[in-house]
């Protein structure tokens, strides 16, 4: 039975047992007069009796299934002739995967070595003995829970004080999903940064100019040791993203304004949900534009005018980025301004200033510091953008501020280190984790700073 | 500000300045002052023309380049399924259908129609105009019904995809020079026969929505993205929906003021903006090197979207909660509901379509979400329509990615229409997030 079936099976009797459970309930009710007698309400027994049935059974299930891989794999290895040990962990790994191989397809052809057969056959066959118990184990323990508990029902047991504790124990459960995930990029990206730091020192990684992560496949190959050296990926991105918010601040900031102080409640009503189109089109789409459309106009822009520039020039991937960036700008920012009391901008009216110069004057800077949490916060977008410039940045690490050419950026290199079939271990691969730790490190400061500073400014004007 | 007031003489400066009324001085100054005003207005509005230009190019030339996707050309044969041609006894197998050789059938048939023809590479040219898709139709007509073995029928088959963007497009075959094509003259020649004969013709183009990824343009379609992007989305939704909403109502309705509470807060912002590459690491990492989960299947890629898209909509959810008035839940402990009743009974049902609006703006943003899906390798090269969950997948953003990494001249309108359903079923999620909004939005 697989165990997406037994799953099923188990909530099958958990649905039965609350049935069962509310039944008693009201049975037991009847005897001593009516519902009102009974602590809870009779539905309470019945998730009661339903909850004890089906949480034990689904916790045995998921530890099952934890630990089943792992017990299997180390009797798989008690089995290996010592000869295959003796040649190292590569041999035992390629010999496993035969072996599973071999049980997986149930396919045993003549030329089969005779132990790899018996030792798939054994495979199976610890498996299906293992679906066996961890079925008939289950289910035994589900039946029981739910009978324990329907014994327990009578007018005075606190039903609906288990059922609650229960359900508020999943409730924390789930808020603390977001630590565990956060917990769990933390723990990923340093635990394969520390082994990637084993092989290529930090200094090397942070200083070093020359970007070329190609390591040798054999050791005896000559050449290609590989140089870690981050700082042309750092400003690959940093000048992208500058690019970016030249172009989305001016344009982001001027809509936000114009929106907020000048147009009328029925134009803002139309544009700005246009404008949040912007930020609502996939990433994917902005990269084949920025690939497909703009490159290649600027490119015939920038020949026209007798200058060279390359088909993946980061001025073309920057501003594809900036475009798609405007809407956050002018959003975050739109909040801030219309934040800002309207008695500052009676006065300033009433003082003879025009609109503009209050807005100028009066408005943008107590409004600045909301601004620039907004402009942070796109500005951690725009570092951690990857497909726009995936598709229509270079591969290639030039280290130049030259907004012409091609240059690559850290999220290129994370996804083309680890696209295609390598070794995990490879310093290649473990590269990906270190520029993803610095990626993810960038971001959250930033992130911190702008929510800081946002959070500080509503304070200021509640 | 009155003449009189301004008029007075003032002390404090010092005589021998001349005497300047302020009325003046704004007068002065008040043309160019409003200039600037007209110029400032007259930015915001370049400012907001020119995004929405963006917008409007962006889709235009999105929607010029793909429109072309949706139909094909078909070239009219005139086949004759003899059995001896195919290579197929009388009552064949599947098996030796699959064999069977329909290539020499739709050639014979192709020479019959030009029989002209003789050179080897002339004749190369002409088979080339009709796709390798042409020998499945076949294939498929003769499954169907075995009994058209040995006739002559008339069929459509799908045309090359070069022959067809030359007729989509509508150009003048008499002018072969000005038709840029990777088609050479004879073929042009060829071409120009087959339409003056009305032997081709143009209709709905419906492998693209009936077939998986091919190395041939023609025959490539999105079928197996979109399952795999519905399984995918199937399992963001269903992990994604219950964790936020739990986390959420204890967040806004039972969470104590203290530092745990605080960080799970600052967490939950902290996630919503943390690149999405970062939670394809995060999969890679922990999902598929640590658990062994298989790669590339719709389960894992479900798994990364759900952690990524959680803290949109437990945002969403506590601004759904958090508009559901205190006086609803006073009534309900009035009446002696518990915490958790008042909660599950009365305001859970009231914030619903807050909370709904919220996870489906949450589901939009993962079906667009490419690039944590590449780290956790959804970027296999899927002819197969995936059949579960933990089949080898890729989702809809990720074959546009795909193809418009291809050379193919023809994939490029391939992209652009895979991109038009993809924008389509954004705009459909985010319509039925607003009509939720619009329809149920109560004001308190």
């Amino acid at each position: 039975m697989s165990t997406t079936s037994l799953l099923l099976l188990a909530l099958c009797l958990a649905f039965v047992s609350f049935i069962f459970g509310r039944q008693k309930a009201y049975a037991v009710a009847r005897a001593h007069g009516g519902t009102r007698a009974l602590h809870s309400l009779p539905g309470h027994y019945g998730l009661m009796v339903g909850l004890w049935c089906a949480l034990p059974a689904l916790a045995i299930i998921i530890g099952w299934k934890i630990f089943e891989g792992p017990i299997v794999s180390s009797l798989l290895d008690s089995s290996i002739p010592q000869a295959i040990h003796d040649k190292g962990d590569k041999a035992v790994e390629l010999y496993k995967n035969e072996i599973n191989n071999l049980a997986a397809s149930g396919k045993i052809s003549e030329e089969s070595d005779a132990a790899k057969v018996g030792a798939a056959n054994r495979l199976n066959s610890v498996r299906s003995y293992s679906a066996i118990a961890l079925m008939i184990f289950s289910l035994a323990v589900a039946v029981i829970g739910a009978a324990l508990a329907y014994r327990k029902i009578k007018t005075d047991t606190q039903a609906r004080p288990i059922v609650e504790g229960i359900v508020r124990f999943f409730l924390v459960a789930s808020a603390s999903i977001a630590i565990l995930t956060t917990v769990g990029i933390l723990f990923s990206v340093l635990f394969e940064s520390a082994r990637f730091f084993q092989q290529v020192s930090i200094v090397e990684f942070v200083t070093g100019t020359k970007w070329s992560p190609q390591t040798a496949i054999r050791a005896d190959q000559a050449g290609s040791s590989g140089s870690f050296g981050a700082i042309p990926l750092f400003l690959g991105t940093l000048l992208i993203s500058l690019i970016a918010m030249l172009v989305a601040v001016p344009f982001g900031l001027m809509s936000a304004i114009y929106l907020a102080e000048y147009a009328s409640p029925r134009t803002r009503a139309i544009v700005k949900p246009l404008l949040e189109i912007l930020a609502g089109i996939p990433t994917v789409v902005y990269g084949f534009f920025a690939a497909l459309t703009v490159a290649p106009l600027i490119r015939k822009l920038g020949e026209s005018i007798g200058l060279s520039v390359s088909s993946e020039s980061a001025l073309a991937a920057g501003m594809v980025m900036g475009i798609m960036i405007i809407p956050f700008v002018s959003s975050l920012s739109d909040d801030v301004i219309t934040a800002v009391p309207q008695a500052m901008r009676d006065g300033s009216s009433g003082l003879g200033a025009t609109k503009s110069e209050t807005v100028r004057k009066v408005v943008f800077p107590a409004a600045l510091p909301g601004i620039v949490g907004g402009v942070l916060l796109a500005a951690s977008r725009a570092i951690g953008e990857t497909m726009i410039v995936v598709m229509a940045a270079g591969l290639a690490a030039n280290l130049t501020i030259n907004p012409l050419e091609a240059v690559t950026t850290v999220t290129v290199q994370i996804v083309t280190l680890l696209t295609g079939d390598q070794e995990f271990d490879s310093a290649k691969t473990l590269a990906a984790f270190a520029l993803g730790l610095m990626l993810f490190i960038t971001t959250l400061i930033l992130n911190v700073i702008a929510l800081h500073v946002v959070r500080k400014y509503r304070e200021q004007y509640d | 500000m009155t003449e009189q007031t301004t008029q007075k003489p003032q002390a404090d400066k010092p005589a021998s300045a001349p005497k300047k009324d302020t009325t003046a001085l704004v007068r002065a100054t008040l043309a160019r002052r409003y200039a600037a005003e007209k110029r400032f207005r007259i930015y915001g509005i370049v400012a907001i023309a020119a995004s929405l230009s963006f917008l409007a190019v962006l889709l235009v030339s999105i929607f010029i380049k793909g429109w072309p996707a949706f139909t094909h050309t078909f070239v009219k044969l005139n086949v004759t399924l003899d059995a001896d041609t195919l290579d197929i006894g009388p009552n064949p197998s599947s098996a030796e259908l699959r064999a069977a050789n329909f290539a020499s059938v739709i050639k014979k048939s192709m020479r019959e129609k030009f029989p002209d023809v003789k050179k080897r590479k002339e004749k190369k040219a002409l088979y080339s105009l009709i796709s390798t898709g042409g020998e499945y139709q076949l294939h498929d007509m003769i499954k169907a019904d075995p009994s058209l073995v040995g006739k002559t029928i008339d069929v459509w088959l799908p045309a090359d995809d070069e022959l067809a963007a030359v007729i989509k497009s509508g150009a003048d075959l008499s002018k072969p020079e000005n038709i840029v094509t990777r088609m050479n003259e004879q073929q042009l020649g060829f071409a120009k026969i087959l339409k003056e004969a009305g032997d081709t013709k143009t209709g709905f183009n419906k492998t693209f929505f009936t077939a998986g990824d091919s190395r041939e343009p023609e025959q490539a379609g999105i079928r197996a993205a979109l399952v795999g992007s519905a399984l995918t989305l199937l399992v963001t939704f269903l992990l994604s929906f219950p964790i936020a909403v739990a986390a959420a109502i204890y967040l806004e309705e039972f969470a104590p003021q203290n530092r745990w509470t605080d960080l799970v807060e600052v967490n939950i912002n902290n996630l919503a903006a943390v690149p999405s590459i970062v939670f394809g690491l995060l999969g890679l990492a922990v999902f598929i090197n640590y658990f062994h989960l298989p790669r590339s299947a719709p389960i894992v890629g479900g798994i990364v979207l759900s952690l990524m898209t959680l803290p949109t909509i437990i945002i969403a959810s506590r601004a759904a909660l958090k508009a559901v008035p205190p006086s609803i839940r006073e009534a309900g402990r009035g009446l002696g509901a518990s915490d958790q009743q008042v909660v599950w009974h009365h305001v859970l049902p009231l914030a619903m379509p807050g909370i709904l609006t919220g996870t489906i703006i949450g589901l939009a943003q993962a079906l667009g979400e490419t690039a944590p899906l590449l780290m956790i390798g959804m970027v296999a090269f899927i002819v197969d329509i995936p059949g579960g969950f933990t089949d080898a997948a890729t989702v809809l953003p990720v074959q546009v990615f795909l193809w418009a990494d291809s050379p193919e001249r023809g994939f490029v309108e391939k992209t652009s229409a895979a991109i038009m359903v993809l924008l389509a079923f954004l705009i459909l999620m985010n319509a039925v997030a607003v009509l939720l909004r619009k329809k149920f939005e109560r004001r308190w």
